[in-house]
């Protein structure tokens, strides 16, 4: 792993790996949906969609077209603490991948019918998202669990924002945060580190640095109580969902919590990109046993992202046709207050720390997550963060995970969540 | 950078398939037994769907709790899954665990115990995600979409997870008699993908798999699908939704078919291309009226169908048809440009080394040629194959497929059908 700072600020990593002749390309900006305040929530996200539009030496007629002539894909996405471009193609586009994500940085045109015609895809893209049951619950308790903090409105916006945002909103959003000093550009690859230096400081070094705006501090006020959010909508199946108040990736507390949540819902890594690609080990997991094994649930899950700034950890199950909320709630809740009583065993450490460990080897099963690894923990904290993480669960002990289940899976910590389906405007349930 | 895989056919009949791959220390494997939805008996839809969640619950050699045992202590990852072809067994592990794990994935292929309690349960899930799916735009379009494209009957034409009718019915006797059945070692392929020596890894199969013995399962009789010769409108109004899924579609062509490289080439062309083709130039990029837009060719052992999918807002269900009419007849009428499709070619050619790239990503793409019989040097053909293909046969399998006037369409969501 090579890392350099560009003299305008912008942080390039390089790491070589020759096992196949492709390059990840990915730049990273400290921006997003928790930079957004009232008005301009989605912001961070419009503003990436914009970003694939044309620019100054990339006109909108040749966008399309552009990375795949070398083979290659490209993508982005939006989250709470970031905002992130990738293409993965043959190394020889190396070149125009830097083009691309330069161009991007610095010369995206805003051309104003192109910001009208991308409000409706994306509001699309929001009602998409509503006609799954289980996100609209993700929205509702996320908005619940934090009353203070910018990590409550949903990356995509609240629709009423997407409807009144203007041009000027995205433009100056862009110009903000879109600067070498607020990027860290990742190349992982069939590449040569002195090689693709010499490039990026070709294609980004006569980029002038900005000054981003200062990111927002709220901290969130303790939880005093549990809160709890009831959708009823037409549907026909009911979902259950617990939110817990969660410590960010940098506090000493998040490893032991996330070998808790691999005790109760088995290990599913630090991967969010694609961490999905591999399933989730289950079968010894005192959730899947307690709720799925007994046919309460048709599955159940558990949520534990690395963040910037203290999130949630979510446990969410799809209620077993025939089965009941209630009956599922209780069964997690009874497991919960068990591990926050009683403890984990040895036993299930032991084995939790093998699977994790696994976890973050498939975790870089690419050469784009390998980047995508390098880049996340760059942008939420340091890059070496994801070289350290076998040493930090290493370190996790017993008596640690017993702490975190009893500091975290407390009922004033938590906002329950439920979705009971109602009959349809048909009057059937469907 | 060849895959040159090792490929050994054992005397019982069991192929296995074994490419080296250095990026992890892990391996993937993939067993694949051709016993998928396609092979579900009539009135009993969805036997291989459950037949995937229950084969992994216990085995002649190992009860559910030893395979949790054996697996989670590890990290290692087991799923089974149906499609409509197969059903994989698939399991990724890291190097040095592969001993412990080989063994019970092979056991989970040949001898699930399938307990009663776990068909219960698993059956219950089953239902769980049928329901789910019935409120679920895009799956009640496909699935609609499906139903009216083939003929009643026609395994092409029912879903994988089945009819919760059909699902309600099913017992262990079924289960049982579709594994005796249709799992057998001539039935199945073993893939196994990772940074080991490819030999070692054929050995290694061979040694947990040569003693498997069971009678070859009759070849499944591919049924007709007629082309449909009329156009249709189906509705299925769901008015609680945001948004409606458009699903627009043809019968389309078997993997084997002669025009499966130009159908590939057309489809990208159409629907896939950068975001979404031509399809994506107008429904997405100037219209701004869909997230989603996109077709797929789902050509399998049967003829699958060529589909156009589309999310967009009740109010531009009738513009965004339009929007698909007018792109099909244009091209059936001008054709796609040549830079359209040398563009796409190119793409499809050049993607390549990013699909052989992970365990996982060779492991699927061995396991599709063994199926169709396209060779162990397909990944080195394969460029030549699409290369091969001419505008002229991007034209012809346009006319043949793409025929607005003969297109079935379907709708599910916030819309109750055209103006009157």
């Amino acid at each position: 792993m090579h890392e350099s700072i560009l003299a305008n600020g912008l942080t390039v990593l390089v790491q070589e790996v020759h096992t196949a002749p492709l390059a990840s390309v990915w730049c990273w900006y400290k921006v997003g949906s928790r930079d957004e305040g009232p008005g301009v929530t989605g912001v961070s996200h419009w503003v990436e969609h914009m970003n694939f539009k044309g620019t100054t030496n990339i006109p909108r007629d040749q966008v399309k077209g552009i990375i795949e002539q070398f083979g290659g894909s490209w993508n982005g996405y939006t989250w709470i603490d970031q905002t992130t471009y990738l293409e993965t193609a043959t190394a020889d586009a190396l070149d125009r991948m830097l083009f691309i994500e330069a161009e991007r940085m610095a010369s995206c045109l805003y051309e104003p019918a192109d910001c009208e015609s991308e409000r409706t895809v994306i509001i699309s893209e929001l009602q998409g998202g509503d006609n799954d049951p289980e996100q609209r619950l993700d929205t509702e308790m996320t908005a619940t669990a934090f009353k203070a903090h910018p990590y409550r409105h949903p990356t995509i916006g609240w629709l009423g924002d997407l409807k009144a945002m203007t041009r000027e909103d995205l433009y100056g959003h862009y110009r903000r945060y879109y600067v070498p000093n607020n990027a860290t550009l990742v190349v992982v690859g069939d590449v040569n580190t002195a090689d693709v230096l010499t490039r990026v400081n070709a294609a980004f070094g006569a980029i002038a640095p900005g000054t981003p705006a200062r990111r927002a501090t709220t901290v969130e006020p303790p939880q005093e109580a549990e809160r709890r959010v009831h959708l009823r909508k037409p549907g026909t199946t009911a979902y259950w969902r617990a939110a817990f108040h969660a410590p960010r990736f940098a506090d000493p507390d998040f490893f032991p919590l996330l070998a808790l949540d691999a005790i109760l819902t088995g290990a599913s890594g630090l991967n969010i990109w694609s961490g999905g690609s591999v399933p989730t080990p289950q079968r010894s997991a005192r959730l899947y046993r307690a709720i799925v094994n007994a046919g309460l649930a048709s599955s159940i899950g558990g949520f534990l992202a690395p963040t910037a700034e203290p999130y949630l950890y979510a446990i969410s199950a799809t209620v077993a046709h025939g089965q009941t909320l209630a009956a599922v709630e209780a069964a997690v809740l009874e497991q919960c207050a068990l591990i926050a009583h009683d403890g984990a065993t040895p036993a299930e450490l032991a084995r939790v720390r093998a699977q994790l460990r696994a976890r973050f080897v498939f975790d870089g099963g690419s050469v784009t997550d390998l980047a995508h690894q390098l880049g996340y923990f760059a942008t939420i904290g340091r890059w070496q963060d994801w070289g350290e993480v076998n040493a930090r669960l290493d370190a996790v002990t017993l008596d640690q995970v017993n702490a975190a289940a009893a500091t975290y899976l407390t009922a004033d910590n938590r906002t329950l969540g439920i979705f009971e389906p109602t009959a349809g405007a048909d009057g059937e349930a469907r | 950078m060849a895959l040159a895989p090792a490929r050994r056919v054992l005397p019982n009949g069991l192929t296995i398939i074994a490419a080296r791959n250095r990026l992890i220390p892990a391996v993937s494997l993939a067993i694949g037994v051709n016993a998928g939805a396609s092979a579900d008996p009539d009135g009993a839809t969805g036997t291989a769907a459950l037949t995937a969640r229950v084969l992994d619950k216990g085995t002649a050699r190992y009860v559910a709790d030893a395979i949790a045992d054996e697996l989670d202590g590890r990290g290692a990852s087991l799923s089974v899954g149906a499609g409509r072809q197969q059903i994989v067994v698939s399991a990724t592990c890291l190097v040095g665990d592969l001993g412990a794990v080989l063994p019970v994935a092979c056991d989970v292929a040949r001898a699930p115990a399938f307990p009663e309690a776990e068909v219960t349960t698993r059956r219950a899930e089953l239902l769980t995600a049928i329901r789910e799916a019935a409120d679920d735009p895009g799956s009640v379009a496909v699935d609609a979409l499906n139903a009216a494209l083939y003929p009643h009957g026609h395994p092409q034409g029912r879903p994988v997870r089945g009819y919760a009718g059909d699902v309600e019915a099913l017992t262990r006797a079924h289960l049982q008699a579709f594994h005796r059945r249709a799992f057998a070692p001539s039935a199945a392929t073993v893939v196994i993908v990772g940074d080991l020596d490819a030999d070692g890894l054929v050995d290694a199969v061979s040694a947990q798999m040569g003693d498997w013995t069971g009678p070859a399962p009759a070849p499944a009789a591919a049924l007709a699908a007629p082309a449909i010769a009329e156009r249709r409108l189906v509705v299925r109004a769901m008015p609680d939704k945001s948004q409606a899924d458009v699903a627009y579609g043809f019968v389309g062509l078997s993997r084997l078919d002669d025009d499966y490289y130009p159908a590939l080439v057309m489809n990208n062309a159409l629907g896939q291309y950068a975001l979404g083709g031509r399809l994506g130039d107008s429904i997405r990029e100037r219209q701004g009226m869909a997230y989603y837009v996109f077709s797929s060719l789902d050509a399998g052992l049967a003829a699958g169908p060529l589909m156009v999918r589309a999310g967009v807002a009740a109010e531009n269900v009738q513009r965004t048809i339009d929007s698909i009419d007018a792109e099909l007849r244009a091209v059936l009428a001008e054709g796609f440009t040549a830079a359209e499709v040398n563009d796409t070619k190119k793409y499809l050619i050049g993607s390549l080394p990013r699909q052989l790239e992970t365990n996982g990503g060779i492991a699927s793409f061995l396991l599709s040629a063994e199926m169709f019989g396209l060779g162990m040097d397909h990944d080195v053909r394969l460029p030549d194959r699409i290369a091969r293909v001419t505008h002229e046969d991007v034209a012809r399998v346009t006319r043949r497929l793409l025929d607005p006037a003969r297109a079935t369409v379907v709708v599910a969501g916030p819309w109750t059908g055209p103006a009157a």
